[in-house]
């Protein structure tokens, strides 16, 4: 494994079962932020609760790790307050998709530069085996006896369709590729979806790594990712599953933070500003 | 002290507030004391709505039942008040509308439409009806026609014109009420104070303490601070966002103060219950937060556009596991300012939770307050920055580690709802968990309180007590009653109770309670914390404040036992 400046305490007792798809995409993880020469001290990991949420716990950068579901609020307002930094809002697909789920919407719809990771693998790990949202149909669950009734959630085809500039899909079991997007990502300026599967080895007996192997195939490189119908299209494809840039705006989209009125005129962060008390004294007028 | 209460009633969407803006910047300029306060129907249109405005010539800041000059806008617009009435009130309004009632009182009728049929009909009602009370209490016209132009320019001189016509002909209509008011003026009124609601000593107070980052979700009685900051978001630099729901809101504001804001959120009783996990994640993060809930009553959506004081448990408990909060309820307008000021300080300097509970009596209220001085207004900024080897929950024996922000300094900041080490890593260490607990239980120990106001008797055998919105009523009613035996503790600092307290309590033969709720929910964390108890307990809970006649006679009968 190469060496990267966001390496944690190589003692810390990572809590994850072995052989979880959450192993090899740390590694991605903290070579793409290395290649894309990030210092640790102006990236923050803003996370929920979950297998995935516990991410943030093993790279050496600032986390803000919350509560369940409420990941990207809390990135929206960090990128907003401090436009400089680099966000990452990072969970699973429950943590995401279901508990955060009116989030995820609202995310999308406001756009700001930042970038959501969602380990995918279709199932509750920290709570032990329960379907999720994009568990497939009859799924059997010590919950879901009689296996899952609902559709699965199609986070590529929900983002797209509210406006997303960005989306995309990835493997954990195709670490090249999953680097590569992971990249470009981060770099994108505005809201970048990145749906990542990856096995869970405890719970997931149906969509294992063998599973995935088969089940999936790569965008060819004549890919158009400047379409978003063709986009829909492509998302809608459930077996197999593409994997790639899906869509990436290419007019560009201001961001949220971009349009908001305290940085018309002044871009510094709001930490660094102060309030005249002759301004106030207008309040009394 | 003299005053008048003039009561006007009208259907909602009939533009009542431009009656009520204009006449309190009138009474204002021209050197009277003023108090207003409304009650509204949950709509937007019809229905039946009042504002009662006093008019004094000393500090006023309560709703009274009595009713001078009550002038009826709409139909159906007197029945409601009928018990507030007396043979002495004066009744005005469109003749068909004083129908309304067989109460003996003085019916003066207002040809209203008469006399604006040629200006363009009932459209030019409310400047008509300022035009009135600018006559009925001496006002200075001139200051009114300049106040009108402002106030219509951007319409047009036609329409500039048409409302001073109106205003003339209320000022002539006034002749045919038999009320003329002498109340002693203090021309320096016009300069040393300031007309502002309740909403607006929030919107205020929180500029003052450096408010910068508010994410709101809309839910009355809360939600005119969030247009407050809006519509001073471009002047002060304040980003203001209305988030998808409270959860998000109070998620954002934990966001930004991580990130270096100084945030808030408003909201109701209603849309606080779903902050509450995330209030619970500011005590485990150890992040500031300030909370303005605008309480109105409950269970469930309640009366949406009534007051209660019911939400003091909420406050109170909101949110699993053990961590410290603070909670203050203004009683005044100038207090509104300034706790709500307070509360951005004390939430960055200890690291915790501050709520502010207001209520929809409060905020929709609007009095006269002497000017805030704000050139002393300095922000202290509680951040620090950080070291290579920096960690956000360093033991200190104060319990308040320095707080580091992301992007300041060479450290990195981790915070974690998890119960983590002094590096903000997730733990399961039962030593480290338990040193955790006590460094943020200890970190109040130097709040500094804000006392309770003492009033009334120094020698006093009975204490009245109440806290947040119902002090001008309280103080009023003991005024009027005059007794030498009772004094009366009003609380602003509702939580932590402030440890003069005990002593203030224990000096009292006979305390009564004042609250807006059925429980006593104020008394019941007195009896808690101080273990000791009321003798009587005054509640209201119908979704309207008290009176200051309401409270003359039940503190009256209080007293009697």
């Amino acid at each position: 494994m190469t060496k990267t400046r966001f390496d944690c305490d190589p003692d810390t007792d990572i809590a994850w079962c072995p052989g979880c798809g959450n192993y090899p995409l740390l590694a991605i993880l903290k070579e793409a932020l290395e290649e894309l020469d990030i210092d640790p001290s102006q990236l923050v990991i803003s996370s929920g609760i979950g297998q995935a949420a516990k991410m943030p716990q093993y790279v050496h950068s600032n986390f803000f790790n919350g509560l369940h579901g409420r990941a990207v609020p809390v990135a929206t307002a960090i990128k907003a307050v401090n436009p400089s930094l680099t966000v990452i809002a990072e969970g699973g697909d429950g943590d995401m998709y279901g508990e955060g789920g009116n989030h995820f919407i609202h995310v999308i719809r406001r756009n700001p530069d930042i970038t959501h990771l969602v380990h995918d693998n279709m199932v509750y790990g920290l709570t032990q085996g329960q379907a999720s949202p994009t568990s497939p149909r009859g799924m059997k669950t010590p919950v879901q006896t009689d296996g899952v009734i609902a559709e699965p959630f199609n986070p590529l085809a929900a983002a797209l369709s509210i406006g997303a500039p960005f989306v995309a899909r990835a493997f954990t079991g195709d670490a090249e590729l999953t680097k590569t997007i992971i990249k470009e990502a981060v770099r994108y300026k505005g809201y970048a979806l990145v749906d990542i599967l990856d096995p869970c080895v405890s719970f997931n007996k149906t969509n294992t790594f063998k599973w995935y192997k088969e089940h999936t195939y790569r965008l060819t490189d004549s890919w158009d990712a400047s379409d978003r119908m063709k986009a829909l299209e492509k998302a809608f494809e459930s077996d197999p599953l593409p994997l790639g840039i899906f869509y990436r705006r290419t007019d560009r989209k201001p961001a949220f933070e971009e349009q908001l009125p305290v940085y018309v005129s002044d871009k510094s962060p709001l930490w660094t500003r102060s309030r005249p008390p002759e301004l106030l004294a207008e309040l009394m007028k | 002290m003299e005053s008048y209460s003039v009561v006007l009633s009208g259907e909602a969407g009939q533009g009542l507030k431009t009656i009520e803006t204009l006449f309190m910047k009138l009474l204002r300029q021209s050197g009277y004391y003023a108090f207003m306060t409304k009650e509204l129907m949950s709509r937007v249109r019809g229905g039946n709505n009042t504002t009662e405005l006093r008019i004094s010539s000393g500090p006023v800041y309560a709703f009274t039942d009595r009713i001078d000059l009550l002038i009826v806008l709409g139909k159906k617009g007197i029945r409601r008040l009928e018990k507030r009435l007396s043979p002495d009130t004066i009744i005005t309004g469109e003749s068909d509308h004083l129908s309304d009632t067989n109460v003996p009182c003085r019916k003066i009728p207002l040809p209203v439409q008469e006399n604006l049929a040629d200006l363009g009909g009932t459209l030019y009602a409310n400047t008509l009806v300022s035009g009135l009370l600018c006559a009925l209490f001496s006002c200075s016209p001139e200051t009114a026609y300049r106040l009108i132009s402002e106030r219509f320019a951007k319409k047009g001189t036609d329409i500039v014109e048409k409302n001073k016509a109106a205003f003339e002909r209320g000022m002539k209509l006034a002749e045919t009420i038999p009320l003329r008011a002498s109340l002693k003026k203090d021309e320096t009124i016009a300069t040393r104070f300031k007309a502002l609601s309740g909403t607006e000593a929030v919107g205020i107070g929180a500029l003052a303490g450096g408010c910068n980052f508010i994410a709101s979700y809309p839910m009355s009685p809360g939600t005119g601070v969030l247009a407050f900051m809006a519509s001073h978001a471009d002047k002060y630099g304040v980003i203001t966002e209305q988030a998808e729901d409270e959860l998000s809101a109070l998620n954002m504001e934990l966001g930004a103060w991580y990130a270096g804001a100084r945030a808030m959120v408003t909201t109701s009783g209603g849309g606080f219950a779903l902050m509450t996990e995330a209030l619970s994640l500011a005590g485990c993060i150890e992040s500031p937060a300030v909370i303005h809930i605008a309480q109105r009553p409950g269970p469930a959506t309640g009366l949406p556009t009534r007051t209660e004081q019911g939400d003091l448990n909420l406050a109170l408990y909101a949110g699993h596991g053990d961590f410290p909060r603070v909670i203050y309820a203004p009683g005044t307008l100038q207090e509104g300012v300034e706790l709500a000021r307070r509360a951005f300080d004390t939430a960055d300097k200890f690291q915790v939770p501050v709520i502010l509970l207001t209520d929809q009596y409060f905020l929709d209220s609007e009095g006269i307050i002497p000017k805030i001085d704000f050139t002393q207004n300095h922000i202290t900024q509680h951040i620090t920055e950080t070291a290579a080897d920096y960690r956000r929950y360093a033991m200190t024996p104060s319990g308040i580690s320095p707080r580091g922000i992301p992007g300041y300094g060479k450290g990195i900041v981790r915070v974690d709802s998890d119960e983590h080490t002094d590096e903000g890593l997730i733990t399961e260490d039962a030593d480290v968990r338990t040193a955790m607990t006590d460094k943020r239980m200890r970190k109040l120990a130097q709040l500094q309180d804000v006392e309770p106001e003492l009033t009334g008797s120094g020698n006093y055998e009975t204490l009245v007590v109440g806290w947040g919105s119902t002090y001008g009523a309280v103080r009023e009613a003991l005024e009027r009653l005059g007794r030498k035996d009772i004094a009366f503790a009003h609380f602003s600092q509702v939580y932590p109770v402030p440890k003069s307290a005990k002593k203030l309590l224990a000096r009292a033969k006979r305390k009564i309670l004042i609250e807006d709720n059925v429980t006593g929910q104020f008394g019941n964390l007195i009896r808690q914390e101080l273990l000791t108890d009321f003798d009587t307990r005054i509640l209201k809970y119908n979704g309207m404040q008290f009176s200051v006649e309401e409270l003359v006679q039940k503190i009256g009968e209080a007293v009697k036992l």
